[in-house]
């Protein structure tokens, strides 16, 4: 398998990371390399084989439905990029 | 306390239990301790670039509560001993990096469940140390704030993405760290700055503000000169924390209570796959005059397969990124974090705020787990990788029928030079060869200083426990320590 620099630049976009020309290219060698290391586990036959999500067989602990948390509101936004009366704020997305 | 070696082989006046009892003596106060260290990373960070962030008047505010729990009579074990902390763990009112330009601004709004912790332990922090960005390296080398120095030569790397811990644990900066270990991140700085670094069984340590790079793999453990320092820390991290919702919950456990057992009828399993093609010889040799030492001590070896282990970093690069890329994806430059200058609608802040926050290897990592998430190949590629997990931990579940503890090189190789291999992903991530395996099946594994290059470069070892075995494996540490004294060595010149 080999990506291609349209292949490069469609995954960027899914990821939500600009990408330029020359940034493709240079990426798209590197992760060739990277997608022929993990072609070799492709000749494994894993028939079978149940898949591994997690090292622990853990159930979902469920709790109480309560309130847990203090109102930390201005805290977590005093780091923010944007704030306005509360809210986060982003350009524009609804005309 | 703990108690020492029966054999006494110079153990520093620095250990962890040490520098507990001079402070539970009144011999020193818990802020002198903590401005002794503090001048100390002044005179050398300026080289070995460990930290991150230094705050000492919050270091000392810290250490003279920790004097006022000392002087109450309520203090614990460790209380008044400082440490540092990886910058992967959120401090309430530190910069909290991750290495990252994308949070170059941060300052964590709360504690981390690891610092709540060692501040409950009375543990004072010496500042945040220096990390590959978001955990992903195995050199320090992509971290936003620079590489970090090998005190043991300045021209090479420290291991990572524990560097900065690992380097200023080696250079007597802290009497101990904390470290974060993914695929190795620990371990393999452990190894090639000649200090002792545990990663414990998954699940043990909470994830609680741990900023999150592959969550199935990612747990936190101790770093330290010591096997014996390590068990302390280890006391200190471990419990259950609702907050993890992966968090075990399991009665507490004293992780130094079989410290001083005697080693007869213990049995190492050596899996042949780790001393095959590719080790060093300094790295072997050293690897196998450990065997040879704890075959004195009264062990036995039998020889194992861990098969499917060679498929282990083709396995982890598709899981780790697709983890990776998930996790990641909160840094789009809304609620915290750099957030990019100027943009034309909310996708392209979103692109260019990712762009701008990101370095290359970040970048590359989700890239690749976006890919092998998506339509098409998340079948060949991401549940692929997941079947051979499951075989690389039935390869394990096999072995430990045969063995107590298995036992092998740490890394494949000694510190390398800065820049080395910083070109050539691949050759980076192969790196962790021996480290990875213990990851994907969850289980306990730690490196331990055994020897030296003709370099002089520090060489570990390491050994992998079955599930919550941590006190078995450091008690095999701890009594190999005691007839040895890698682990008692220092840089010259620092």
């Amino acid at each position: 398998m080999s990506l291609s620099p349209d292949d490069v630049k469609r995954i960027a976009r899914l990821a939500r990371i600009e990408i330029d020309d020359a940034q493709s290219q240079a990426t798209q060698g590197q992760l060739n390399t990277i997608f022929d290391l993990i072609a070799t586990m492709q000749a494994v036959d894993t028939r079978g084989i149940a898949p591994m999500a997690h090292a622990q067989e853990v159930y979902q602990r469920l709790r109480e439905d309560a309130v847990t948390e203090s109102d930390r509101h201005a805290a977590f936004q005093a780091i923010a990029p944007a704030v306005e009366n509360g809210l986060y704020l982003v350009p524009k997305v609804i005309e | 306390m703990t108690p020492s070696c029966q054999v006494d082989n110079a153990m520093s006046e620095t250990s962890l239990s040490a520098l507990a009892a001079q402070l539970a003596a009144r011999q020193v106060s818990s802020r002198e301790l903590a401005q002794q260290y503090l001048d100390r990373i002044a005179a050398l960070n300026p080289s070995l670039n460990a930290f991150i962030t230094v705050d000492a008047g919050r270091t000392l505010a810290e250490a003279a509560a920790a004097d006022a729990l000392i002087a109450s009579g309520n203090a614990g074990p460790l209380a008044g001993v400082p440490i540092a902390h990886k910058d992967i763990f959120c401090t309430d009112g530190w910069l909290t990096t991750c290495g990252s330009k994308m949070l170059s601004n941060f300052i964590a709004p709360y504690d981390a469940h690891v610092i709540q912790r060692f501040k409950a332990a009375g543990m004072p922090s010496l500042g945040k140390t220096n990390m590959d960005e978001f955990a992903m390296g195995s050199s320090n080398e992509t971290s936003y704030f620079g590489a970090v120095k090998n005190p043991w030569d300045m021209t090479r790397v420290p291991g990572g993405s524990s560097g900065g811990a690992a380097a200023c644990v080696a250079a007597r900066m802290a009497p101990a760290a904390t470290g974060t270990d993914t695929g190795g991140s620990i371990r393999q700085p452990a190894a090639f700055t000649g200090i002792t670094g545990l990663k414990p069984t998954y699940g043990l340590v909470s994830r609680y503000g741990m900023i999150a790079f592959a969550s199935s793999l990612d747990q936190a453990g101790p770093m330290a000169p010591s096997a014996e320092d390590c068990a302390l820390l280890l006391n200190v991290m471990t419990g259950f924390d609702p907050n993890d919702s992966t968090s075990l919950e399991r009665d507490k456990e004293d992780y130094a209570r079989d410290l001083q057992k005697p080693l007869s009828g213990l049995r190492v399993g050596l899996p042949k796959e780790f001393f095959a093609t590719g080790l060093n010889n300094e790295v072997a040799a050293a690897v196998d005059a450990a065997v040879a030492e704890l075959k004195k001590l009264g062990a036995t070896t039998v020889e194992i397969s861990l098969a499917n282990s060679k498929l282990a970093i083709p396995v982890y690069y598709v899981l780790a990124p697709a983890e990776a890329s998930s996790n990641l994806s909160r840094f789009d430059g809304v609620r915290y974090g750099h957030r990019a200058p100027e943009y034309a609608d909310l996708n392209d802040m979103y692109s260019k705020t990712r762009a701008q926050g990101f370095g290359a290897e970040v970048k590359r990592r989700i890239m690749i787990g976006a890919y092998v998430l998506s339509h098409g190949y998340y079948d060949a590629y991401y549940l692929q990788a997941q079947k051979i997990r499951r075989l690389i931990a039935d390869d394990f579940n096999e072995a430990f029928k045969a063995c107590d503890v298995i036992l092998g090189p740490t890394a494949p190789g000694t510190a390398f030079k800065l820049g080395e291999k910083s070109d050539d992903p691949v050759e980076m991530y192969l790196n962790d060869l021996y480290t990875i395996p213990a990851n994907l099946a969850g289980l306990p594994g730690m490196s331990l200083p055994c020897g030296f290059d003709r370099q002089g470069l520090p060489i570990g070892l390491q050994l992998v426990g079955n599930y919550f075995s941590e006190a078995k494996m450091l008690n095999v540490a701890h009594q190999y320590q005691c007839v040895t004294d890698w682990h008692a060595r220092q840089p010259e010149g620092l």
